[in-house]
């Protein structure tokens, strides 16, 4: 009975972390919400007796997986900010045109 | 308004399809007729006091060969996609931001800890939950733990091809070795079983995962190192 609305509680706090992770603003805040909803998930996994599953998913969906979207929005956020030009990919500045 | 329309519907439809699944959650009271057959079956079988080992490793031990055969295409992939020069820093090399003193001091003490908790992980995937999988998650995070404190530092490329290519050479050959001298491929009773939670039991069981551990952790690594951008 205790674990059942420990379950409930933990489903409530991750709808409303999912929600959250939608109408922000901020990719960043999405991005840590979205690693909470896995936490809090990897919470539930453990209170339904699976230890196994709990592991996984406190390791690659709250840890990794939010790792590798921080490493995403951080080289997206660079590829904003240079100079299409220098980039070496564009065959203008193999080119020598524009400079 | 039409577009508002069929997501409503949408919605509409997807929630009548999942509700028999709100009325069936929760915690079984007792396991199916499978669940016990595995729950009586592993520990005399196999020797391994964790079942759901006995069943990712030996009863379901191809569909484990498949998701790291999966895992290994994605490193690839990520590492091919994710060079250096496609990522448009191959002319300047950008200067990084030296990390803080707390994240390289908490570094130094963490690293040699999460290695050793993930060793122990992937040893024991045969007697406490956790396995390969796991245990490889925790060193990779060791190793991100040590990019970030190091900006500046390389990640061995040599030493993890290799760990990753033996140690997936390892885990095809112990699944022969199953075929060949036991019941079939990836059988863990080349070994004897030993005596229930011991740490040398349950056949190959301990081999295979620490060969899985390993190779998930070299593959993972690889994958934080590429998108941080250091592969030529």
């Amino acid at each position: 009975m205790a674990s059942d609305i420990a379950i409930l509680i933990a489903g409530a706090v991750m709808i409303a972390a999912g929600i959250g992770a939608i109408v922000t603003r901020s990719l960043l805040v999405s991005i840590i919400l979205s690693g909470g909803v896995s936490l809090v998930a990897s919470l539930v996994f453990l209170l339904m007796g699976a230890p196994d599953v709990a592991m996984t998913e406190a390791a690659i969906g709250s840890g990794l997986t939010t790792v590798v979207f921080l490493y995403a929005l951080a080289r997206s956020k660079q590829a904003d900010h240079e100079d299409s030009d220098k980039r070496v990919d564009n065959p203008a500045s193999e080119a020598g045109g524009a400079s | 308004m039409m577009r508002k329309i069929l997501v409503i519907l949408a919605i509409v439809g997807f929630a009548v399809v999942l509700l028999p699944l709100a009325y069936q959650a929760g915690v079984q009271p007792a396991p199916g007729a499978l669940a016990t057959e595995y729950l009586e079956k592993a520990p005399a079988e196999l020797g391994t006091a964790n079942v759901v080992t006995a069943i990712v490793v030996s009863y379901r031990g191809f569909d484990t060969l498949g998701e790291v055969a999966v895992l290994f295409a994605a490193t690839a992939g990520v590492g091919a996609l994710l060079t250096r020069k496609r990522l448009g820093l191959a002319s300047t090399r950008e200067k990084r931001m030296p990390a803080t003193e707390i994240l390289r001091t908490a570094t130094r003490f963490l690293t040699s800890l999460l290695i050793l908790f993930g060793v122990y992980i992937f040893v024991h995937g045969h007697l406490t939950p956790g396995g390969g999988f796991q245990g490889g998650v925790v060193i990779a995070t060791a190793i991100l733990l040590n990019l970030l404190a190091e900006p500046e530092s390389h990640l061995a490329h040599g030493v993890m091809t290799g760990v990753e290519a033996l140690s997936g050479a390892a885990y095809v050959t112990l699944g022969l070795l199953g075929a060949f001298l036991a019941w079939g491929f990836l059988d863990p009773r080349v070994l004897p079983a030993g005596s229930i939670g011991a740490l040398v039991s349950a056949g190959t069981v301990p081999l295979i995962y620490s060969v899985i551990g390993l190779k998930v952790g070299a593959e993972l690594s690889g994958i934080l190192d590429a998108l941080k951008g250091d592969r030529e």
